[in-house]
């Protein structure tokens, strides 16, 4: 009877094992090589559409970063250009502003190549950094693979880690028909000092044009 | 029900198109669920694409090959346009005319994507383009987040016939 009953137990633990390692195989494959929630971001320094470089460290003293790899050329892109521009008006001034990174080989789009950048971020008066990623690093680093493509970051010390992956919200068509936010709700969470509740989600996007791909 | 007013709405839209001319139905998620589980020994190509993806672009003439040659060997292709429904007849209707494509193109009009992204498959990252090759009877499916041509859907057909 005794025997009975250890060897269920084993049985039972074997399964629950089976079953959380089942999942996380599953969660490691949506982002093969990036960050996954709970990691720490490595700095990095971009050039920005100002002529100046930006770095992840120059945000030490802030509560956290949207940062949204997008394109000029991408419709999904173009779908959200107003809300991401939005994300920065509501945050910036609660230390949790937008850095805006283009990774796309503008060799696929010349829409967005570096000079293509400085004429949108200039016409529709970016309030944030538009960074270019030439070598393409840093969205690989990040394990982005379409625009558009947000990861929340919390600051803790100039210690910056992911506490959100995805999507702004969950209709790309029409933003007066959006019911999740998941950014703000993932950003309000952090300011709250409370734990984000949804931490990945997917979206239909353009893929990032690789170099030699 | 839904599909055959879609057909009728369309068909009257479009009534002056000749033979050629496809139609492009507007769908939900469900007509894509019923692909999934569907129990007849067909094989499914499903293509996620749209009118302004480059890459995407340039892999639909293979998938045309392929529906062309597999017709007779059970293989269904259907091009499933991740176009934005107000597109539907300023892009997406006059691009599948201009190329005068045969293969079947539907118009997924489900913007809650995170719904139904790990549906397809739970390695899609929602990049585009993507194609998923789906047999239920056969209990197979292959998924790629990526371009392919001919000769590499031609190797991956061959395990499902």
């Amino acid at each position: 009877m005794k025997n009975k009953f250890w060897l269920a137990l084993v049985a039972i633990l074997a399964l629950g094992m089976a079953t959380t390692l089942f999942f996380r195989s599953q969660i490691a494959q949506a982002s093969p090589n990036g960050y996954s929630i709970g990691a720490t971001v490595a700095n990095f320094t971009l050039q920005n559409v100002g002529g100046n470089s930006v770095s992840l460290a120059d945000y030490k003293y802030k509560k956290g970063v949207i940062v949204v790899f997008t394109t000029n050329h991408c419709p999904f892109a173009k779908a959200y250009e107003e809300r991401i521009i939005g994300l920065d008006k509501k945050y910036a001034s609660l230390q949790f502003p937008v850095i805006a990174i283009n990774s796309n080989d503008a060799s696929d789009y010349e829409e967005d190549s570096f000079d293509n950048m400085k004429k949108r971020a200039s016409e529709k008066r970016y309030s944030f950094p538009y960074l270019q990623d030439l070598t393409q690093t840093v969205a690989k680093a990040f394990g982005a693979t379409r625009t558009p493509h947000v990861f929340v970051l919390k600051n803790e010390g100039s210690k910056f880690t992911v506490q959100y992956i995805g999507t702004i919200d969950d209709n790309y068509q029409d933003p007066t028909s959006v019911t999740k936010r998941y950014v703000e709700d993932a950003v309000n969470n952090i300011l709250a000092g409370k734990p984000v509740v949804v931490t990945q989600t997917k979206a239909v996007g353009c893929a990032i044009g690789w170099k030699d791909a | 029900m839904r599909k055959v007013i879609a057909l009728l709405g369309l068909g009257l839209l479009f009534n002056h198109c000749e033979a050629n001319c496809q139609q492009v139905n507007v769908i939900k998620w469900q007509e894509v669920q019923e692909v999934l589980t569907t129990s007849s020994d067909t094989t499914y190509v499903l293509n996620f694409w749209a009118t302004w993806c480059k890459p995407c672009i340039s892999e639909i003439p293979f998938f045309e090959e392929v529906q062309k040659n597999y017709k007779n060997k059970n293989v269904k292709v259907v091009l499933i346009s991740m176009d934005f429904v107000k597109d539907l007849n300023t892009r997406v209707i006059p691009f599948v005319n201009q190329r005068n494509l045969s293969t079947k193109v539907w118009l997924l009009n489900e913007p809650d994507a995170n719904e139904w992204i790990d549906k397809i498959d739970p390695t899609w990252s929602g990049a585009i383009p993507a194609t998923l090759i789906i047999n239920n009877s056969k209990k197979k499916k292959v998924f790629f987040e990526q371009k392919l041509d001919y000769d590499r859907l031609v190797k991956e057909l061959s395990d499902f016939l």
